[in-house]
């Protein structure tokens, strides 16, 4: 076994650099237009979205500084001509120090309340977009695809937009209380804006043609005749739907959920316009260490952990989903 | 069996008015004549006026037009190539990359995305000088980025329902690989390519989160002129533009819809 050293392994990782290109310059000779196929998305996608992940770790273990831009550099060549290669754990250190103690947690508390307010919207994202997807399903060819058309215009005009709405709607003098007053239902107005719930009926919103789609393209193929079946052997028409609509529409149930869940947990502009101050979100820690602290490295830091937390778990998964049913795909 | 139980109906229409009743006051909003925007007090077109008066939200509105033109443009080409590499050129090297380049930014959430385009952005301005600042061009290149993973998906389950035959019967008949693919896949394929250029236009145009971290100080996108109006609370200026983008959505789809629906009996 060989002693580590640092030239051995740059010395290797050239040399398998250099390998690499070559192959692909004799791969480039022989099929030019299969070069720039696969070349060109190659390049683009590396230089612009993995070479940034690269940098973002770098960066997570830089410190954060007053220079311009706001970090230090891990390597330096210090006054005495001593080249110096320094990983800064402090802010890894920070977030695992910031979990150990539940009480006062500030990124924990974002991480876990991320995850339970984005399954909360899905499931209620589900218990609305699941009568539209079976009333769409079941209607005449010539109603399915208006109806459908419907559900998603609202997802191509601006999301922000839609968000800025329910301000109106929520607010201490807004619509739902004014009216809700005026029927007399209520005396006092409800607080609603700047709480959880808001946070939860802004992201079933958004992001409710995503689970109505998946569900009305799985509930589309469902045979009737196995309804019929189910009621001529005497199955009444609500356990019918739980015994066999149900089972059957799974995947699409699934499917809609990661497509509502995933981008949810990330969210910033809702928990920041319909939240309260506790509405916290990973998505908005990061922007706000960033912008308003101007912790670059801690900011990467929290980016790297939830790259490991969310992103990476959620690939395994869809991977391990797509491989299971070939068919189910978005 | 074509009973349609009433509970159904109810919980439909309750799905139908959530979807539509935000847009709808936003819409009747529009047209309020008194500055607070939950109290009615006549009609007035007097914020369409103000709108369109108002410099520096035109001008973010340009910058973004300009930012989701291109990047729906480049996207689109960069989608087409690598859904093409992906579903017809089989194992390949770097097969593997490609497909997880692609459908990572789709599960990553836009935070990550913003703040680790500048990380590069800034590194490769102290490396090289280039880019030169932040503005539209970084704002430009980071939509790209996005939006391909999103035509990608949309051109490959395109291709993938499409009968390989077609092409391989071009390819027999002597057709050389690019014109197969200008004649044959090309045409086929047009109306994802449509979609996805669409869909790249509207998420660029629509992003907040990642154009506020790649703009520079004097490069605003719409969306981040609108956050910073709406911060400070309701404006029915905001509405009267959010009417607009409705309208003008409203009818570009209704448009593809109707094109795409009126092609349909004559494509095969």
């Amino acid at each position: 076994m060989q002693p580590f050293s640092w030239a051995q392994l740059w010395f290797d990782v050239f040399r398998r650099m250099f390998a690499w290109l070559g192959s692909w310059r004799r791969e480039i000779h022989h099929q030019r237009g299969r070069a720039i196929v696969v070349g060109l998305p190659l390049f683009w996608l590396g230089l612009f979205f993995l070479a940034p992940l690269l940098i973002l770790l770098k960066i997570s273990f830089a410190e954060a500084s007053y220079e311009q831009p706001p970090f230090t550099s891990l390597l330096s060549w210090g006054e005495d001509q001593i080249f110096s290669l320094r990983f800064n754990l402090a802010n890894y250190a920070t977030l695992i120090a910031d979990c150990s103690d539940p009480a006062t947690s500030l990124y924990c508390y974002a991480y876990v309340n991320s995850l339970k307010t984005a399954a909360i919207s899905t499931l209620l994202a589900l218990l609305v977009g699941y009568p539209i997807a079976y009333g769409i399903a079941r209607s005449s060819p010539k109603w399915r695809l208006p109806l459908l058309l419907l559900v998603v215009l609202p997802f191509w005009t601006s999301s922000l937009l839609r968000t800025y709405a329910w301000i109106g709607i929520l607010k201490g003098n807004g619509l739902l209380n004014n009216t809700l007053m005026a029927l007399g239902l209520i005396q006092e107005p409800l607080e609603i804006l700047h709480t959880d719930i808001a946070v939860y009926i802004g992201i079933v919103y958004a992001y409710l043609p995503f689970m109505v789609l998946p569900l009305v393209a799985n509930l589309v193929k469902l045979d009737p005749l196995l309804l019929e079946a189910a009621a001529d052997l005497g199955c009444r028409p609500i356990a019918a739907f739980f015994r066999v609509t149900l089972p059957l529409s799974m995947p699409g149930v699934i499917a809609g959920s990661m497509l509502v869940f995933i981008p949810a947990v990330g969210e910033f502009v809702i928990p920041e316009l319909l939240g309260g101050p506790d509405s916290l979100m990973i998505g908005r820690v990061l922007w706000s260490e960033f912008f308003t602290n101007t912790d670059w490295p801690l900011a990467s830091a929290i980016a790297v952990a939830l790259l490991m937390l969310i992103v990476v778990p959620t690939l395994i998964f869809e991977y391990v989903q797509s491989r299971n049913s070939p068919e189910v795909r978005r | 069996m074509r009973q349609r139980p009433f509970a159904l109906y109810t919980a439909m229409a309750f799905g139908y008015a959530f979807l539509y009743l935000p847009i709808l006051s936003l819409i009747v909003y529009s047209f309020n004549e008194s500055r607070l925007v939950t109290v009615w007090a006549g009609f007035s077109t007097r914020w369409y006026g103000e709108l369109f008066r108002n410099e520096s939200l035109l001008d973010a509105a340009m910058n973004s037009f300009v930012v989701a033109t291109t990047a729906a443009t480049f996207s689109v080409t960069l989608g087409t190539l690598a859904g093409l590499a992906l579903s017809r050129l089989g194992r390949f090297r770097g097969r593997t990359m490609l497909s997880i380049m692609t459908s990572a930014p789709l599960v990553m959430p836009e935070v990550m995305l913003g703040l680790s385009s500048l990380l590069l952005f800034v590194s490769m301005q102290q490396l090289i000088g280039w880019p030169d600042g932040r503005g539209i061009t970084t704002i430009t290149i980071a939509h790209v980025t996005l939006c391909t993973s999103y035509v990608t998906i949309i051109v490959q389950s395109r291709l993938a329902q499409l009968d390989e035959s077609l092409e391989e019967a071009a390819m027999d008949l002597g057709a050389r690989p690019w014109k197969v693919f200008f004649l044959v896949t090309l045409p086929v394929i047009a109306p994802a390519l449509i979609a996805g250029w669409l869909l790249a236009f509207t998420l660029s145009l629509d992003d907040l989160v990642i154009a506020s971290f790649v703009s520079g100080p004097d490069s605003t996108t719409l969306p981040i002129e609108v956050y910073s109006k709406v911060r400070l609370g309701l404006t029915p200026e905001v509405n009267a533009l959010a009417t607009l983008i409705i309208v003008f959505v409203t009818a570009v789809i209704t448009l593809v819809g109707w094109i795409v629906h009126r092609s349909k009996p004559s494509r095969t």
